[in-house]
């Protein structure tokens, strides 16, 4: 499906109508929202993503009903969304993302490795010897000159030989471009993908080969790289009021968000892990 | 001589594309213009009837009415305004006292052509396709446009959603339009196609959202695809065969294009044609450079890389190479080399040499002999640290170890920085003077790889780049460099990089403008200021200069702040994020204090014995 945008310049103006208009209470009777309508498991236009469905439990607690902006998140989606005043709140985003205000993260994860379940690998670690010899397939960004931690790990220990690109951005008339990484290791493209664990997890729930998912642990081995991310909800600098409101709405409702999470496949690292 | 009647009153309406139509007033008779070959109109000085001007990519005019002596009477004949602010990379084609000019992308008709009347500035049409507006967010660096081509009585625009349109000149009428690429694919087209024997070649932009670039000829008449060469992967596909001679052994080989890359990188390697085509009709030889490779993260790309960061000279009817030459192999730095490749007979070591001079984005400047791909010289022209040097042996630049970029450590002194000693921004050359006239940045750059920045569904971890002003302070300058004794006659230090391009007159003017809003013409001799003017905002444009119907020479240039220095003060970017626009941002964080975007053509004459304004009767235009 092709998404248009068209409808961009549109959707600013009748945006700036209904923030104005409040609920009695004091709370917006609409939460804004930005988000990419083609980028499962975090969101889609037909409201399917997990970010969609979280925006909803956070929209009934505050009695307000959700609207979409549409924007692809690519280059530039937070300076054309939320800094242009089109929405209030991204649903995802790394914890103190510095070009906006982050609530408290509402889900730690990791970047994994996934394999076929029949292949029988237990790969675990950047280090493991046999990353040397085997196929791997990883998301190559380039924008802004960066790359996936995976992808500096491995390139740093001259494993790049064997390892194969697949574009983040990829082909954008098919449904989540970035899915095709995972679609390679279940066509048996690539034996193994370095991938960000809520793009593998939710792959292996709907699945036609098992997949399996296992956490790149490597701790501090790679420092200054991570692979595990804190993950928070993000508000324009300065506003402050809604940052509270949200912060209160995922401590109350942290046993609900778990749930979500886990209906979605969304592998959780503990707290503090690197 | 060619005479333009003044306006016929035939108003006929533009049919576009999508139905958007906008005046069509006058069509002119013109047909005489339109029988003439490029070369010809290129040769008779009162035109600039492509970007460079003429193949060879030397900006010169032969028109003399504004001299040294005279340049500071210069005075605004009339102005134009484009209407959308983004950067005004385009060149202005004059044809027969006709100008057409194309705007960025942006405003209510992004990529909007305007054919106006070069004496007058009365709009004769215009046409306004309708690109994806989804192709901005794919744009690398500003969504600009560096303008037209045009042959036999039409006009060819790239749009920056990657289809090619051809147009009536005399109409603006569209007669077809070709889709060349694909922005779903992270694929723009911002370069000035070139219309070269029948067809039209224009190449991709995208380099850093991991595509692979090409240069595709179209058809002129049919607007059907008569090859295309693409610059990575196996050389079927990068049309290299038999006749395929380059001069270094390194660069011999099958299939290179492929082979020294990792599993399948080429695929998304990058190696974009963005940039300047230059031709040889002696020789049938198109010459241009490629892109860096993809991505910026370099261990994870071992290899040359072939055919990133390369010149090419392919056959222009068959686009097969003829030889090939690659600048910065394994590029660590963006060093595109994608600037323009000036092609002159030169007087070198006592004897007449064919050459091709390429100011590198690497900071040498080299000087090629163009039919065998041989380096003759290659000198830095600019503060130079990230490689020791050229051997003009082997043919391969030596790059510092030291400085090699590796994660948990900011590098430091990194020159030039990304984008290079020179971008896109073309030199200018004066066969009176004997110099080229290169406008540059001066910057370098601390060079660290940690930074988390983010994408729903991946958290990543790369590069950031912080760029500052080179040694001495300033960020730009406009350099005066002799290619046969190898060195700088003059310069000129300016504050900011000056990302327009230069022009050089046989009145011994050399004209080029700042981003702080001056339009400047200098002595070409020495470097002398003899004349500026305050524009409505800063200048990345190209300054050309024609004789209108009316007898008088005029400069034109448009001014509109933007491109990849630019964007900080046409986009709403954070300029406390000093590593926004892929780096530049910490290096102009006070271009908002100067000026802001804008997007006026500005065309200036001496305005004496010539009455402009009135050569011509103006009319309505047609409702």
């Amino acid at each position: 499906m092709r998404v248009s945008y068209t409808l961009l310049s549109g959707c600013a103006g009748v945006a700036l109508v209904l923030a104005a208009v409040h609920a009695a209470g004091g709370e917006p009777a609409m939460l804004r929202v930005c988000a990419d309508p083609n980028n499962l498991p975090f969101s889609d236009a037909d409201g399917r993503g997990l970010e969609n469905r979280l925006a909803e439990l956070v929209a009934r607690e505050m009695g307000a009903k959700v609207s979409y902006t549409w924007w692809a998140q690519r280059r530039g989606f937070i300076r054309n969304t939320l800094k242009a005043g089109l929405c209030d709140v991204v649903m995802g985003v790394p914890a103190h993302y510095d070009p906006v205000e982050t609530t408290r993260p509402y889900y730690r994860s990791s970047y994994v490795f996934v394999s076929r379940e029949d292949r029988n690998i237990d790969v675990a670690s950047l280090k493991d010897p046999r990353l040397r010899s085997l196929k791997i397939g990883v998301h190559l960004f380039g924008d802004d000159g960066m790359n996936s931690p995976p992808v500096h790990a491995l390139g740093e220990q001259g494993i790049v030989g064997n390892v194969i690109g697949y574009t983040l951005y990829g082909d954008y008339r098919d449904a989540t471009p970035p899915a095709r990484l995972i679609e390679a290791v279940e066509k048996g493209d690539v034996e193994l993908a370095a991938a960000w664990g809520p793009l593998a997890g939710y792959a292996a729930l709907t699945s036609p080969v098992p997949l399996r998912i296992v956490p790149i642990a490597d701790g501090k081995d790679f420092a200054p790289l991570q692979f595990s991310f804190d993950i928070s909800m993000g508000v324009r600098k300065g506003d402050a009021g809604l940052k509270k409101r949200l912060d209160e709405i995922i401590a109350q409702k942290s046993p609900e968000i778990a749930a979500l999470l886990t209906s979605y496949g969304i592998p959780l690292a503990p707290a503090g892990a690197r | 001589m060619l005479e333009i009647p003044s306006l016929a009153t035939v108003a006929s309406v533009a049919a576009t594309r999508l139905g958007v139509a906008l005046l069509a007033s006058a069509a002119f008779a013109g047909a005489a213009v339109a029988q003439q070959s490029l070369a010809a109109l290129s040769s008779d000085a009162r035109n600039w009837p492509m970007a460079p001007r003429d193949y060879a990519n030397t900006r010169f005019s032969a028109l003399d009415q504004i001299n040294a002596g005279n340049v500071a009477r210069l005075k605004l004949a009339w102005s134009f305004s484009i209407g959308a602010a983004r950067g005004q990379e385009a060149a202005p084609l004059v044809i027969d006292s006709v100008m057409y000019v194309v705007g960025p992308y942006d405003g209510p008709h992004p990529n909007q052509v305007f054919a106006l009347d070069a004496v007058t500035g009365e709009l004769k049409w215009s046409y306004a396709p309708k690109p994806d507006p989804a192709a901005k967010g794919v744009a690398c660096c500003d969504v600009v446009n560096r303008g037209l081509a045009y042959d036999s009585g039409k006009i060819f625009l790239n749009t920056l959603d990657d289809h090619m349109v051809a147009l009536d000149a005399l109409s603006g009428k569209e007669l077809w339009v070709t889709k060349l690429g694909d922005i779903n694919l992270g694929e723009t087209i911002t370069m000035a196609p070139l219309a070269v024997k029948g067809k039209v070649l224009a190449g991709n932009s995208g380099g850093e959202m991991g595509v692979r670039g090409w240069l595709t000829a179209v058809d002129q008449a049919s607007g059907k695809i008569a090859w295309r060469a693409y610059s990575t992967g196996p050389d079927a596909e990068a049309l290299i065969g038999a006749d395929f001679k380059p001069h270094y052994d390194w660069m011999k080989g099958k299939d290179l294009g492929a082979t020294s890359w990792p599993a399948d990188h080429w695929r998304i390697g990058g190696g974009t044609v963005w940039g300047w085509l230059s031709y040889d009709p002696e020789t049938n030889l198109v010459y241009y450079g490629t892109g860096n490779p993809g991505p910026w993260n370099s261990n994870q790309r071992p290899g040359d890389n072939l055919w990133t960061s390369t010149v090419f000279a392919r056959d222009a009817d068959s686009g097969q190479a003829k030889w090939a030459y690659q600048m910065s192999p394994h590029d660590l730095w963006d060093h595109d080399e994608i600037n323009e490749n000036m092609l002159l007979d030169l007087e070198i070591g006592g004897g007449a040499r064919k050459v091709l001079i390429h100011p590198g984005r690497n900071g040498y400047m080299y000087v090629i002999d163009r039919a065998t791909g041989e380096v003759l010289s290659a000198d830095p022209y600019d503060t130079v640290t990230v490689y020791k040097g050229v051997d003009l042996k082997s043919g391969r630049i030596e790059p510092n170890e030291a400085l090699k970029p590796v994660l948990d450590k900011t590098v430091q002194n990194i020159c030039p920085a990304p984008p290079g000693a020179k971008d896109w921004q073309p030199m200018a050359w004066s066969p009176r003077t004997k110099l080229l006239y290169v406008p540059h940045q001066h910057l370098c750059a601390n060079f660290s790889t940690s930074e988390v920045s983010y994408i729903a569904g991946t958290p990543f971890v790369g590069a950031t780049v912080d760029m500052y002003a080179g040694p001495g302070g300033h960020r730009g300058e406009l350099l005066a460099w002799d290619p046969v004794k190898r060195a700088k006659t003059w310069s000129i230090a300016e504050q900011l990089p000056v990302w327009s391009g230069a022009l050089a007159t046989a009145g011994d003017v050399v004209f080029y403008a700042t981003m702080d809003r001056l339009f400047k013409a200098v002595d070409a001799r020495s470097g002398q200021l003899l004349w500026q003017f305050r524009g409505p905002s800063g200048f990345v444009g190209q300054p050309v200069t024609y004789q209108g119907r009316d007898g008088a020479q005029y400069v034109a240039i448009l001014s509109g702040v933007g491109g990849w220095p630019g964007v900080i003060a046409n986009a709403e970017i954070d300029p406390r994020v000093r590593n926004g626009a892929l780096g530049f941002t910490g290096a102009m964080q006070d271009l908002p204090l100067y000026t802001v975007g804008g997007s006026a053509l500005l065309v200036f004459s001496l305005g004496d014995g010539h009455d402009a304004a009135g050569a011509a009767s103006p009319q309505p235009p047609a409702q």
